[in-house]
C-alpha cells in the first residue's frame, strides 16, 4: 500500500465473541472521539458507520457525503479488496480498513 | 424585485465604538490564525495555528456575543465541516450536522458540499442564527449557533437557480461559490447574496423567494454574452454600508459598482479609476460610518488576467465620494516587484476611528493600516495562502 495511504487509516475488527467491533480512529478524526480506539456495531459497512455517528455526531459526514457516496479521498477495503458500496455485508472474520488518501501539497 | 428605501440604521457619521482590543481572524489554505491587537492596534499577538493542515475558508466572530467564532473547514481527505468556539478560539467543537444538500431521490444525482465558503451571522435580533454559502453553490441556515445546518430548498433545488449556479466546470478554479450573504440591519428577512458565477440576488421574505439584481452589471466583452442572464455575471464581493443599508458596493469580475436602493440598477463607479490600473479585483471594504467611502485592491485584468497587483506595485485605492474619484494608498507597501493577489474575503476593516484596514495576500502576508490606508505595516509574513481576513473590536 502506498505510503501516503498508510499514514491515515482506521480498521474495524469484529471480535470473535461479541457483535461490537473495535474501531481504530485515525488522528484526523480523533477530534470527534478524543481517543484512538472505540467500538461500533453493525452487520454492514453502512450500519457500522451509522453507529459510529450516533456516538460521535458528524464523524460519518467527513467520510461519506450527503448522497451516501464515499468521499473522493476515502477508500474502503474489506479483506484487502476495495469496496464502493456501503451495503457491503460484514462477516465476523472480516477486516475493514477505511483509508484517507492524502493528495496535493 | 423593487423595494422601498428604508430609514438608515445609523447616521452617516456615528460615533466609533470603544474597543479594548482588536481581533483579526485569518483563514488560510493550511489553518487559521487569530491576531490579538492592543487598543492602539500597534502590538499584535499571534494565536495559532488553529486546525493546522485544514483548508479554512472563513473565520467569523459573532458580533451578538463577542465570543463565538465559527470556522468553515475541510481537509484534502475529509469532508467539510464547521468548527465552533464559544471562548474566542480556546476550544473548538465541530458541527454535528454541517451544511449538506438534501438527499436526492432514487435515480437522481444529488449534489454534495465540497466546502463551506462563506459565513454570515444573521440579524442582531436573531441570536444563534447564521447563514452559510457553499461550493458547489448552496445557501444554508443554522438556528443553533452553527451546530446544525439546514439547506434552503428555495434556492438550492430551484431549477432556474441551479442553471445559473453552473457546475464545477464553471466559476472559480476550486468550484463556483455562494458568498456575500448580507442581512439588512433594519429587517432580518431582507437578504442579499452573490453567486460566483450567477449574479446578485435579493430576498424580502427571509429566503422563501428570490429576485435577481443584475441590471447595469457588465459581462465579459467579445463573446456575445447576454447581460440579462445571471449565468454570465460574476460578482466577486458585495458590501452593504452599515451607515446606509440602502447603499451596496460591489467588486465584480467586470468592474466596481454601486447600487443605491430602491434603484435596481448598478452604476459602474470603477470607470473613474486610473486607466493603467483598471477596476478589476476581488475584495471591497466599506467605511462603517461613511457610506461615501470604500476601498478596493486592484488586480491586473489585462491580456491573460494575471490578477496580481498591476505592474507589480501593490496599492489600495479609496473613494471618499461614492466612486466619483479614487485615491492611491500605497505608503509602506512594497514600491515594486510585489506580485500580490488578494482574494475576495481577504480584505476587511474594523469599526474604530480612524478605521483600521487589513488585507492578506495569497503569498501569506498580513498587512494593516491604522489610519484608513494612509500608511501600511506588515503584521505577519510566511503564512500559508490567505483566503480570508476578518476584523472585530473586542469589548
Amino acid at each position: 500500500m502506498d505510503e501516503r495511504f498508510r499514514a491515515f487509516r482506521f480498521t474495524i475488527h469484529e471480535s470473535r465473541f461479541t457483535v461490537r467491533m473495535k474501531v481504530l480512529i485515525p488522528s484526523a478524526l480523533r477530534s470527534y472521539t478524543e481517543r484512538g480506539e472505540t467500538e461500533a456495531s453493525g452487520a454492514t459497512l453502512a450500519a457500522v458507520l451509522s453507529d459510529l455517528d450516533r456516538n460521535y455526531p458528524g464523524i460519518r459526514f467527513r467520510m461519506i457525503d450527503e448522497q451516501d457516496r464515499i468521499r473522493r479521498h476515502i477508500r474502503v477495503f474489506v479483506n484487502g479488496e476495495q469496496v464502493r458500496d456501503l451495503a457491503q455485508p460484514l462477516a465476523a472474520t472480516d477486516e475493514v480498513i477505511i483509508v484517507q488518501a492524502l493528495s496535493g501539497g | 424585485m423593487k423595494r422601498k428605501s428604508m430609514k438608515p440604521a445609523a447616521g452617516k457619521k456615528g460615533a466609533a465604538p470603544r474597543a479594548r482590543g482588536t481581533l483579526v481572524m485569518v483563514a488560510t489554505r493550511k489553518g487559521a490564525w487569530l491576531y490579538h491587537g492592543d487598543a492602539a492596534r500597534k502590538r499584535w499577538r499571534a494565536d495559532g495555528p488553529h486546525f493546522l493542515g485544514h483548508v479554512i475558508s472563513h473565520v467569523v466572530l459573532d458580533p451578538r456575543d463577542g465570543r463565538t467564532l465559527l470556522a468553515a473547514a475541510k481537509t484534502g481527505h475529509l469532508g467539510p465541516t464547521v468548527f465552533r468556539s464559544t471562548d474566542l478560539g480556546r476550544n473548538w467543537k465541530e458541527a454535528t450536522q454541517p451544511p449538506a444538500f438534501a438527499k436526492a431521490a432514487d435515480g437522481e444525482k444529488g449534489r454534495s458540499v465540497d466546502h463551506t465558503f462563506w459565513l454570515t451571522p444573521a440579524h442582531a435580533n436573531e441570536p444563534g442564527v447564521w447563514y452559510a454559502g457553499t461550493s458547489p453553490q448552496g445557501l444554508f441556515r443554522s438556528g443553533d449557533g452553527g451546530v446544525t445546518w439546514k439547506p434552503f430548498s428555495s434556492i438550492n433545488d430551484d431549477p432556474q437557480y441551479r442553471e445559473w449556479m453552473g457546475t464545477v466546470q464553471d466559476g472559480t478554479p476550486d468550484g463556483p461559490k455562494m458568498h456575500s450573504i448580507i442581512v439588512d440591519p433594519r429587517d432580518p428577512k431582507h437578504l442579499y447574496l452573490a453567486m460566483s458565477g450567477g449574479g446578485v440576488h435579493e430576498s424580502a421574505d427571509g429566503g422563501r423567494t428570490w429576485g435577481t439584481l443584475i441590471k447595469g452589471m457588465d459581462v465579459v466583452e467579445g463573446f456575445g454574452f447576454d447581460a440579462s442572464k445571471p449565468t454570465f455575471h460574476d460578482p466577486h464581493c458585495l458590501r452593504m454600508c452599515p451607515s446606509n443599508p440602502d447603499r451596496i458596493y460591489q467588486q465584480n469580475h467586470c468592474g466596481i459598482y454601486r447600487l443605491d436602493r430602491p434603484s435596481d440598477t448598478w452604476v459602474r463607479i470603477g470607470k473613474s479609476m486610473p486607466k493603467q490600473v483598471g477596476d478589476i479585483g476581488f475584495p471591497l471594504v466599506v467605511h462603517p460610518r461613511d457610506a461615501d467611502t470604500a476601498w478596493v485592491f486592484p488586480m491586473d485584468g489585462t491580456q491573460v488576467w494575471p490578477r496580481t497587483s498591476p505592474d507589480g506595485k501593490p496599492a489600495v485605492y479609496a473613494t471618499r465620494n461614492a466612486g466619483k474619484t479614487w485615491q492611491r494608498l500605497d505608503a509602506g507597501l512594497p514600491a515594486k516587484e510585489a506580485w500580490w493577489t488578494v482574494k475576495r474575503q481577504a480584505m476587511t476593516g474594523d469599526a474604530a476611528d480612524p478605521v483600521g484596514l487589513y488585507f492578506g495576500t495569497s503569498s501569506g502576508e498580513l498587512w494593516m493600516s491604522r489610519d484608513e490606508g494612509r500608511q501600511w505595516a506588515c503584521i505577519a509574513r510566511h503564512l500559508p495562502e490567505i483566503y480570508s481576513v476578518e476584523a472585530a473590536g473586542l469589548i
